[in-house]
């Protein structure tokens, strides 16, 4: 991929002038100039024009995978939290098990965790499934809330940096693109020194060479020192 | 300008079409979606963004597209007297012009039923304080990633007796009230477009010496952008870095 000068672009500024730009999320055409409709990361690629939130609220994306609570009980699905504008809908038919619709607070009730997938965005609101591997209702474990611009550092390039949470402290740990993480092990003190290593990285997420210092707080935390050698983390996500 | 009136130099020795020393600063509020800081001279002014989410009553939701609230206030102790805490007539209109200005420029037709909360505090006020407040206001939510159409800038500008000024600080804004007296003329000027977005009088005027005033207004605006830019530019390479 062709790696693009990053430019930081204000609502109203014009990103490129040229009727053979197609602007894309974030930004709208005048005449012949494309202007950015947000504040964030102008991304050009092929003459097509984005701009990337840099900062805000969370925008569910298809794909993404969140951490909810269960906020209402429907006739045929179950309304989920996730802090985003509007509540996702997990329909009966996008849990991996039959489910009476009778008794569906069986399954899932009121205040329960979750971790589901985003199946469709729609301006009215966002469907979700948790019909795949990994997802599913949340038992046991801590919830973290870090903010949704931090995650993409806490997961590192290609799940990097969760790899190494995981391997030094044997928590398994879940990240929602939501800012919600989910944090699992054998004990609390698993638990709490991977609590303590996502809040390190979510303080620190300005800096550069993350992965150097995340190793040396492993250390120095005392954990065992079977860290993998992943990929140098100089640029970012 | 024709005749010279009595006013001829100003307290703090700016020029008249000074604005005063302005600073900006986004991401004051960690815990918010967006948030920013704005003064000039004195007056300083802080906005807070939070949406958009469900709104509640629920009879207020518009099926066809998010809406924005506005609330200001200043503080107790932000000017000489104590304001007593809370809503009052004042704080509550100058809360409904900021949402009048602003929704020209937002666009939430992308999240229905929702709401986009904004919150404007005023610390420390030496007149001007919703022209401050709008251009915080303006920052907080281009920093909480609201769709906009553009930026906002705002500008007190007015008249000191015969002298057009730009920025009036309490003392031209409610203290002089010799020969004409003071007219305070807030505008609100769109990025882009260059469109006018708020126009308040306070005071008396002649048509052709409003005309001036706002283009006296455009010109300050133009230098109110570029501070209201850089904020966000620096904020934003500090984020990704």
């Amino acid at each position: 991929m062709v790696k693009e000068k990053r430019q930081i672009v204000v609502p109203g500024e014009t990103i490129v002038s040229g009727n053979e730009f197609l602007p894309g999320d974030g930004a709208y055409r005048d005449g012949e100039e494309v202007v950015a409709n947000r504040y964030g990361i102008a991304n050009i690629f092929e003459k097509h024009v984005r701009v990337v939130p840099v900062s805000g609220a969370y925008y569910p994306v298809r794909g993404n995978t969140i951490i909810g609570t269960i906020v209402d009980i429907t006739f045929n699905g179950w309304l989920i939290d996730f802090g985003g504008a509007q509540n996702a809908f997990l329909p009966v038919a996008e849990v991996p098990r039959y489910v009476n619709k009778n008794e569906m607070a069986e399954f899932l009730n009121f205040g329960e965790t979750v971790i589901v997938k985003v199946w469709d965005v729609k301006s009215r609101g966002v469907d979700v499934s948790m019909k795949m591997r990994g997802y599913g209702k949340v038992e046991g474990g801590m919830i973290l809330s870090v903010g949704s611009n931090q995650v993409p550092r806490i997961i590192g390039r290609e799940g990097s940096m969760v790899k190494l949470i995981k391997s030094a402290t044997g928590c398994d740990v879940t990240v929602g693109q939501n800012g919600k993480v989910w944090i699992a092990g054998k004990s609390t003190d698993d638990e709490v020194n991977a609590k303590k290593i996502v809040e390190f990285i979510a303080d620190n997420v300005l800096v550069s060479g993350l992965t150097e210092s995340v190793e040396g707080l492993i250390k120095e935390m005392g954990l065992k020192g079977d860290v993998e050698v992943v990929a140098e983390d100089t640029d970012k996500e | 300008m024709a005749e010279k009136g009595i006013y001829t130099k100003r307290e703090d020795g700016r020029a008249f079409t000074d604005v005063r020393p302005m600073t900006a600063k986004v991401g004051i509020v960690p815990s918010a979606d967006g948030s920013a800081s704005f003064s000039t001279g004195k007056t300083k002014a802080i906005a807070v963004v939070r949406g958009p989410r469900t709104l509640h009553p629920q009879h207020m939701q518009n099926a066809q597209t998010g809406i924005l609230r506005v609330s200001y206030g200043m503080m107790p102790f932000s000017c000489g007297d104590r304001i007593r805490p809370g809503p009052n007539r004042r704080s509550e209109e100058i809360g409904k012009v900021t949402e009048w200005a602003l929704s020209s420029v937002v666009d939430l037709s992308g999240f229905p039923n929702t709401v986009v909360d904004v919150f404007v505090q005023i610390p420390q006020a030496d007149a001007g304080t919703r022209v401050a407040g709008i251009n915080a206001a303006a920052l907080a939510l281009a920093h909480a990633g609201i769709p906009m159409k553009e930026m906002v800038s705002a500008i007190g500008v007015g008249k000191i007796d015969k002298t057009l000024v730009v920025d009036l600080d309490k003392f031209e804004d409610s203290e002089f009230h010799d020969a004409e007296g003071s007219t305070d003329i807030p505008i609100v000027l769109t990025s882009r477009t260059k469109e006018i977005a708020l126009l308040q009088l306070d005071g008396k005027i002649s048509v052709q010496e409003f005309k001036d005033v706002i283009e006296l207004g455009k010109v300050a605006c133009d230098d109110i952008l570029k501070v209201q830019m850089d904020a966000l530019k620096n904020a934003g390479g500090k984020d990704n870095e």
